[in-house]
C-alpha cells in the first residue's frame, strides 16, 4: 500500500478506478504546410479562436450563475486575451510566413508568452501563465475538431481523475456525477482549480508531487480529501474501510433527511452545537442542506486570494451579507479576520516578503497589525454587516496577551470612525479569539477574561505543539490530533474557559473527525464547528451517547502517554457506538 | 487627417498597472479607429489595444508610460484614455 500526502482542497472521501490525463497536455507535432494551403490554414484559425472564445464566455456565464461574478471574471479574461490582436498576429505570422501548421503556431506562440510570464518570477503573473495554457489548451481542441475531443467530458464510466494538474475551466466543467474525486500533482490551497472543487464538492486532493509515474489508468485508488491523501495499491483492511465510508456518503442523502432537523443532543438530552466551515458565501447552502446550527468559521481569506488588488469595503461586506442572507438572522455567523500568510500568499508583494520559515513568519494577525488600512477595511466591513444578523468577529493566530488588546484596541477605532459617520453596526458583536498557538492556549485564564468566546484551531496546534508539518511525509507521522500533549492543551483551554464563562468551540479538522467526537464532548466542549459535510455523521455519534459515557472515555483518553494508545482507545469507543464511522 | 498625441503618466497605484485597469483600457483602446501605443522606457513600445503587450511592460507602481494615439481626432481620443486608466485606479 502506498499512501501519498498532499493539500486537501475540497472534503469527501472516493474508490474508483483512475482516469489518468495526459501529463504532457495535447501532443503538437512540429508540422508545417504548403504555401498554398496558408489562406485555408488561416480560416482554421479563425475558426479555432472564434470557438475557443465562445466556449470562455460561456464559461464566464455559467460559473457566473454557479458560484459567483467573481470566478466567471476569470473567463472573461480569457476571451479576451483569446481576440487579443497581438496574439492573432503573432501566430498568422507564423502560418504566413514560416509555414507553421495552425496548431503548432499556436503552441509556440502561447508557451512563448507563458514562459515570459512565468519567468518574471512575480506570483501575480505566474499565476496568469497557467491561464494562458487553459486558453492554449482550448484553441487546439477546436483546431483538432473535437477529434481528440476532451477526455475529461467523454469519461466511459465513472472515475477518479489523476492528472499534474487542472486547468480552473477544466475543473468547473467536470461532472460531479462521473468524476468521483480528483487528485492532482500541481496547485495549491489557493488556486482556482481548488476553488472551483470545493464549490462543486467534488472531493480533491492537490499538490501531491509526483504521483502518476506509479499509477495506470485502470488502477483502484482512494482520495481522501478530508485528511489530503491519496492511496495506491490499496490493502483489504483500508479498501473495506473506505467502501464502508463511501457506502455512507451513498446514503447520505437518507441520513440527511433523517437527522437534518434533529438536533444534535446527547441521549440525556444535553445540545452540542454543530456548525460549520465556509469559505466562500455560497457555502452557506451546504451548512443549510445539512441542518448547521450556524457558521462556526468563515474563512475570509478567498477575498484577498487571486485578486490584483485588495478587496474594498463594499465588496467584502457584500460577502457577508451573503452568508447572513443565507443563514438568516438569529444563527450565529463567526466571521475570521484575514489569516493569509504561511501557504496563502497573496497579492501585495509589498507587505509580504519571502521568508525562510513563513508559518512563524508575519502572517495572519501580525499582517494585519502592521497594515492597519488593510485590516481597518475588514473590520469596518464586518462591523457594518453585524446589525443585520447574529455576527461575532474572531483573531486568529493569536500569540500574546498584548496582541489580543490590540486587536480590541484597533475593533475599537474602527467602532468611534462609524459612530462619527453616523453608520450602524452592532455595538456588542461578540469578539473571539483562536486558540491555535501554544503560547496562547497555555495563556488561556488571561485571553479568556478579554474575550466572549474562544476557538480551538487544532490544525495549527498540533503543527505548532509537535513542530510538525503535516505535508511533509518525512516528519508528517509526528502530527497528530491524539497526541496526549495537544489532549492536555485543549483541556487547558476548555477549563480556563470554563472559569471565566467564556464559550468556547472546536474548529480543526479535529472536530469533524468521527473518532475525537466522544472525547471532545466529554472534555466539555458544546459547540464544534466543521466542514458541513460531516455534520450529520458527528450528529449521530452525539445523538447516541450520554455525556457520562462521554466523561469517562475522555477521562480514560487522558490517562494515555502515547498518540497511538489515544488513538486506538477512541477507535475502539467510537466503533462500540456507531461501527461505519470508524476508518483509520 | 492624422493627427499624433502622446502624455506621459504615472502608475501611483501599489499593485501596478494591473488587469482591471488594464481591461478597461484595451476595450476603450480597441473602439478607436487609429493606433495606439503605449511605451517603457527601455523596452520596445507595445500596442494599446492588446492586454497581451500590456502585460508585457510589468508596470509596477512609479512607473512613467507615455501613451500615445495616433490618427483622426487623437487629441480627443488621448484624453478618453487617460480618464480610463485614471479613473480604473480608484477602487
Amino acid at each position: 500500500m502506498e499512501i501519498k500526502r498532499g493539500i486537501p482542497v475540497s472534503p469527501g472521501v472516493a474508490i474508483g478506478s483512475a482516469f489518468v490525463l495526459e501529463t504532457e497536455g495535447i501532443q503538437i507535432a512540429r508540422r508545417f504546410i504548403a504555401k498554398s494551403q496558408v489562406g485555408s490554414e488561416l480560416e482554421r484559425l479563425r475558426k479555432a479562436l472564434a470557438g475557443a472564445g465562445a466556449d470562455a464566455r460561456t464559461n464566464q456565464e455559467a460559473i457566473s450563475a454557479k458560484v459567483g461574478k467573481q470566478y466567471g471574471a476569470i473567463f472573461a479574461a480569457h476571451a479576451m486575451l483569446i481576440q487579443d490582436p497581438e496574439l492573432v498576429n503573432e501566430i498568422e505570422q507564423l502560418i504566413n510566413v514560416k509555414n507553421h501548421a495552425a496548431e503548432y503556431a499556436v503552441s509556440r506562440t502561447m508557451r512563448r508568452h507563458a514562459k515570459a510570464l512565468q519567468s518574471l518570477n512575480q506570483p501575480m503573473f505566474s499565476t496568469r501563465s497557467s491561464d494562458l495554457f487553459d486558453i492554449e489548451k482550448s484553441i487546439l481542441s477546436h483546431l483538432t475538431g473535437g477529434q481528440q475531443g476532451d477526455p475529461l467530458q467523454n469519461l466511459q464510466g465513472p472515475a477518479i481523475i489523476l492528472a499534474h494538474d487542472l486547468t480552473p475551466s477544466e475543473t468547473a466543467n467536470l461532472n460531479p456525477r462521473m468524476v468521483y474525486a480528483f487528485a492532482t500533482e500541481a496547485g495549491g490551497k489557493a488556486s482556482h482549480t481548488a476553488i472551483m472543487a470545493g464549490v462543486l464538492e467534488i472531493p480533491a486532493v492537490v499538490g501531491l508531487g509526483q504521483i502518476l509515474t506509479d499509477v495506470s489508468g485502470g488502477d483502484e485508488v482512494i482520495v481522501d480529501g478530508n485528511r489530503g491523501v491519496v492511496i495506491l495499491n490499496t490493502d483489504e483492511e483500508t479498501r473495506e474501510r473506505y467502501l464502508g465510508l463511501q457506502r455512507q456518503f451513498g446514503n447520505f442523502a437518507k441520513r440527511l433527511n433523517e437527522l437534518r432537523d434533529l438536533p444534535g443532543e446527547s441521549r440525556d438530552g444535553v445540545q452540542t452545537l454543530l456548525l460549520g466551515n465556509i469559505e466562500f458565501p455560497q457555502e452557506s447552502a451546504h451548512c443549510i442542506e445539512r441542518g448547521a446550527d450556524g457558521v462556526g468559521l468563515y474563512r475570509t481569506e478567498f477575498l484577498y486570494l487571486n485578486k490584483t488588488e485588495d478587496p474594498n469595503e463594499s465588496e467584502q461586506y457584500d460577502a457577508y451579507m451573503a452568508v447572513l442572507r443565507a443563514i438568516g438572522p438569529k444563527k450565529p455567523v463567526v466571521i475570521r479576520t484575514m489569516d493569509l500568510g504561511a501557504d496563502k500568499l497573496f497579492h501585495r508583494t509589498d507587505i509580504q516578503h519571502e521568508e525562510k520559515n513563513p508559518c512563524l513568519g508575519m502572517r495572519s494577525i501580525r499582517l494585519c497589525i502592521k497594515n492597519l488600512e488593510l485590516f481597518k477595511t475588514q473590520l469596518r466591513a464586518i462591523l457594518r454587516a453585524s446589525q443585520h444578523g447574529n455576527v461575532r468577529i474572531m483573531f486568529p493566530m493569536i500569540s500574546t496577551l498584548h496582541e489580543l488588546r490590540q486587536c480590541k484596541m484597533i475593533l475599537a477605532d474602527v467602532k468611534e470612525e462609524l459612530d462619527e459617520e453616523g453608520i450602524d453596526f452592532n455595538p456588542k458583536m461578540p469578539i473571539g479569539t483562536m486558540i491555535e498557538v501554544p503560547s496562547a492556549a497555555l495563556m488561556a485564564e488571561e485571553l479568556a477574561k478579554e474575550v466572549d468566546f474562544f476557538s480551538i484551531g487544532t490544525n495549527d496546534l498540533i503543527q505548532y505543539t509537535l513542530a510538525a508539518d503535516r505535508t511533509n511525509e518525512h516528519v508528517a507521522f509526528l502530527y497528530n490530533a491524539g497526541d496526549p500533549s495537544v489532549l492536555r492543551l485543549i483541556d487547558q483551554v476548555i477549563r480556563a474557559a470554563e472559569k471565566h464563562g467564556t464559550e468556547v468551540c472546536v474548529c480543526g479538522e479535529m472536530s469533524g473527525d468521527p473518532i475525537y467526537t466522544i472525547l471532545l464532548i466529554g472534555l466539555g466542549l458544546r459547540q464544534l464547528s466543521m466542514t458541513p459535510q460531516n455534520i450529520p455523521e458527528i450528529k449521530k455519534i452525539i445523538r447516541s451517547i450520554t455525556i457520562e459515557e462521554a466523561k469517562t472515555v475522555a477521562q480514560e483518553a487522558m490517562r494515555f502517554s502515547t498518540a497511538r494508545d489515544v488513538n486506538s482507545y477512541l477507535r475502539e469507543q467510537t466503533r462500540r457506538i456507531l461501527p461505519e464511522a470508524v476508518m483509520n | 487627417m492624422a493627427e499624433s498625441a502622446r502624455q506621459t503618466v504615472a502608475v501611483t497605484n501599489p499593485q501596478g498597472f494591473h488587469m482591471r485597469p488594464m481591461q478597461a483600457f484595451v476595450e476603450a483602446a480597441a473602439r478607436f479607429a487609429g493606433t495606439v501605443s503605449v511605451m517603457r522606457q527601455g523596452k520596445p513600445a507595445v500596442n494599446g489595444k492588446s492586454m497581451l503587450g500590456l502585460l508585457g511592460l510589468v508596470a509596477e507602481q512609479g512607473t512613467e508610460l507615455v501613451i500615445e494615439v495616433t490618427g483622426p481626432n487623437a487629441a480627443n481620443e488621448l484624453k478618453v484614455l487617460i480618464e480610463v486608466f485614471e479613473r480604473n485606479f480608484d477602487d
